[in-house]
């Protein structure tokens, strides 16, 4: 068992509100990834179910049981520090040993533990090291050995892969995922890279400013983003906002464009509203009816693929292209927009209004 | 304390041009600089040095004038006499100097115990009115003690403090324990908090966190401490002379100043019982100089 609930956390460090109602259900053997920009509250809601942050209003619930007052150790976690935190005086060895030694093991069964976890991580040869003599994928590898050694009720991480360079980043990625299929264990993960929350989620939750804007799969998040700001948050390109208001059976922009009013929206006509166009749900070649008219702004390519940039009016679409696209600042040009899979926003609230007709 | 600064900043030379470049220029600055130096020296050392030869010299070349600086009969009479009575046994001086043992050592201890884990408080836990708990702190120590000497002294002899070594300790701790708070407080603020956050995580108390993963780190800033405590105490003289007056209570300073002013003053004696105060000073300022740079720079750095 594995399960971890916390409801209604509240915190302020003197004027800020780090969190502000946190409720959050992480289910037994899932992968929960807490997604959010920095400052967003991430790390302290994660603190906060590890006992390490005193709480101004809400309870934690580790199998059920309220656990709110609770000390560290008494929790049954481990934890992932994005600093790692190894105890710079101990060895390798002597830092993935220490969960094992606080809780009494015989000097036997750690050093079995110990070496299981290090050949699962390939750090064998790093074991008499001290953390000084480790690079920064080495010391997270043995910051991983350190948390993975117990089997606890669930494991935090806060952002442990923020710190390692792109390439190595990826591999850990894969790696991560990998252990926590093995283990089948609860992993309670904190990330401001969407790309992390997306590859590697069975459940994420978007925090910003101290609150929860979305829980879903990374599915969802994507595609049906619960208002404008996880919508601009989730997704590279971020997402294209353009305002307009609907008018009869016609969206019609504030800067002069129309489209065919998409069928599933219920929004009244004249609120004013803000359209959400991903990447690849537009096109600069000619596929449907749909179109907005514009100016070719620049082209940024990524190898894989090209992000044209489209000046409509005053606002700029991000276009997804093949790589081999070409075009002049300034050339004119047809956008197709996909508006089965576009999304309709309040402007004044943010909030979704695509969810209702689908 | 100023042995220490001056390492920490000689310790090399000064290489912000490269030696080709720099020849005449650092020549002629180095050369002002070891003249100053030595300028510096002399003043500084030839009292230790004047101290230093009195203390092993004949008495009659003790009052020879002109002064003799090198010819002089050597003895170590003088030493004998700071240790050892003129009947035989142990001298007054010498049962001073092993209260100052006592009395500093104890003193240190006590408010380094104290000290510690109250900076650790300090800089871990969320206090109410923190800043201002720690100016009253300090503020403790913006008097001179020669200012409270006479409250101070009024109230031990309520209490029955008055000459007794208790009471010297009591005193030398309370004085001791603001700076080594303060000083300790820096350090433990160097220490990342995430040491002891993870060691709670592995399933060890608050307390065995800070104990085991926190404080080995702070060994070289408790002992940087503890030793500028150590030298406070041990040649504090004014709460000493006007708490005490017995000779079985009376720690060094006062003692070696109670030579003075009878109707002849045995400087030989003086000399050597003031080498003998001294030496321990030196010993463990030498010992711990490591640490004593180490942690003087640490704790004041601010990142």
């Amino acid at each position: 068992m594995g399960t971890v609930a916390v409801h209604g956390l509240c915190k302020s460090f003197g004027k800020v509100q780090a969190l502000d109602g946190v409720t959050l259900d992480v289910p037994d053997g899932s992968f929960f990834v807490v997604l959010g920009p920095s400052g967003a509250g991430k790390t302290t809601t994660l603190r906060a179910i590890a006992g390490l942050e005193k709480l101004d209003a809400g309870s934690v619930h580790l199998d059920g049981r309220d656990a709110t007052g609770d000390a560290p150790a008494a929790r049954d976690l481990a934890m992932v520090f994005q600093s790692y935190a190894l105890y710079p005086r101990h060895t390798a060895y002597e830092n993935i040993a220490s969960p094992l030694r606080a809780r009494g093991c015989s000097s036997s069964e750690i050093a079995a533990a110990v070496e299981q976890m290090s050949s699962l991580l390939h750090i064998e040869r790093l074991l008499q090291r001290r953390p000084a003599q480790l690079s920064g994928g080495e010391m997270q590898r043995v910051a991983l050995a350190r948390a993975l050694v117990r089997r606890p009720r669930a494991f935090l991480m806060d952002e442990p892969l923020t710190n390692l360079d792109l390439k190595l980043r990826v591999e850990m990625r894969t790696e991560l995922t990998r252990i926590h299929r093995s283990f089948g264990a609860t992993f309670v993960y904190v990330t401001n890279d969407q790309v992390e929350a997306l590859s590697m989620a069975d459940q994420v939750a978007v925090l910003r400013e101290g609150k929860v804007q979305q829980v879903g799969t990374p599915t969802e998040v994507y595609e049906r983003p619960a208002n404008q700001w996880v919508a601009g948050f989730v997704g590279s390109p971020p997402i294209s906002l353009l305002a307009c208001h609907a008018e009869g059976d016609r969206l019609v922009g504030t800067e002069g464009w129309t489209l065919p009013r998409p069928r599933w929206t219920t929004a009244e006509d004249g609120r004013p509203l803000l359209l959400g166009l991903r990447a690849e749900d537009l096109s600069v070649e000619q596929r449907g009816n749909a179109s907005l008219s514009g100016e070719l702004y620049g082209l940024e390519p990524l190898g894989d693929r090209t992000v044209v940039d489209v000046r409509v009016g005053t606002e700029i679409l991000k276009v997804k292209a093949r790589p081999t696209v070409t075009g002049t600042p300034g050339e004119r040009l047809l956008v197709t927009v996909d508006l089965d899979r576009a999304h309709l926003f309040d402007a004044g609230t943010g909030v979704s209004l695509s969810e209702a007709g689908r | 304390m100023a042995v220490s600064v001056n390492e920490a900043v000689s310790t090399g030379p000064v290489r912000d041009h490269p030696p080709g470049a720099r020849r005449l220029g650092g020549r002629s600055r180095s050369i002002l600089e070891v003249a100053l130096l030595a300028v510096l020296a002399v003043v500084m050392l030839f009292p230790v040095l004047w101290m230093i030869e009195t203390s092993i010299k004949e008495n009659r070349d003790v009052y020879a004038i002109p002064a003799k600086f090198v010819d002089f009969q050597v003895t170590s009479e003088h030493f004998k006499d700071v240790f050892v009575a003129s009947g035989g046994g142990r001298s007054a001086l010498s049962v001073s100097f092993l209260n100052s043992v006592l009395v500093a050592g104890v003193s240190t201890v006590l408010a380094t115990v104290l000290g510690v884990p109250a900076a650790w408080a300090y800089s871990r836990f969320a206090v109410k009115a923190k800043k201002d708990q720690l100016f009253f702190i300090l503020s403790t120590r913006f008097m001179p003690p020669v200012v409270v000497v006479v409250p101070i002294f009024l109230m031990y002899r309520q209490v029955g403090l008055i000459d007794t070594k208790l009471g010297l300790i009591l005193i030398y701790a309370a004085f001791n324990l603001p700076f080594t708070i303060w000083m300790m407080k820096g350090f433990v603020d160097e220490v990342p908090a995430e040491y002891e956050d993870a060691a709670m995580l592995d399933g060890y108390t608050r307390l065995q966190a800070f104990w085991r993963f926190t404080l080995p780190l702070l060994v070289p800033g408790i002992a940087a401490t503890a030793v500028f405590a150590l030298i406070f105490s041990w040649n504090e003289f004014v709460f000493a002379i006007f708490l005490t007056s017995s000779d079985n209570v009376r720690t060094a300073p006062p003692a070696i100043a109670g030579l003075i002013g009878g109707t002849t003053v045995d400087w030989g004696l003086v000399a050597a019982a003031s080498v003998v105060c001294a030496l321990p000073v030196f010993v463990f300022a030498y010992l711990v100089r490591k640490h004593l740079v180490a942690g003087v720079t640490l704790g004041a750095v601010r990142r």
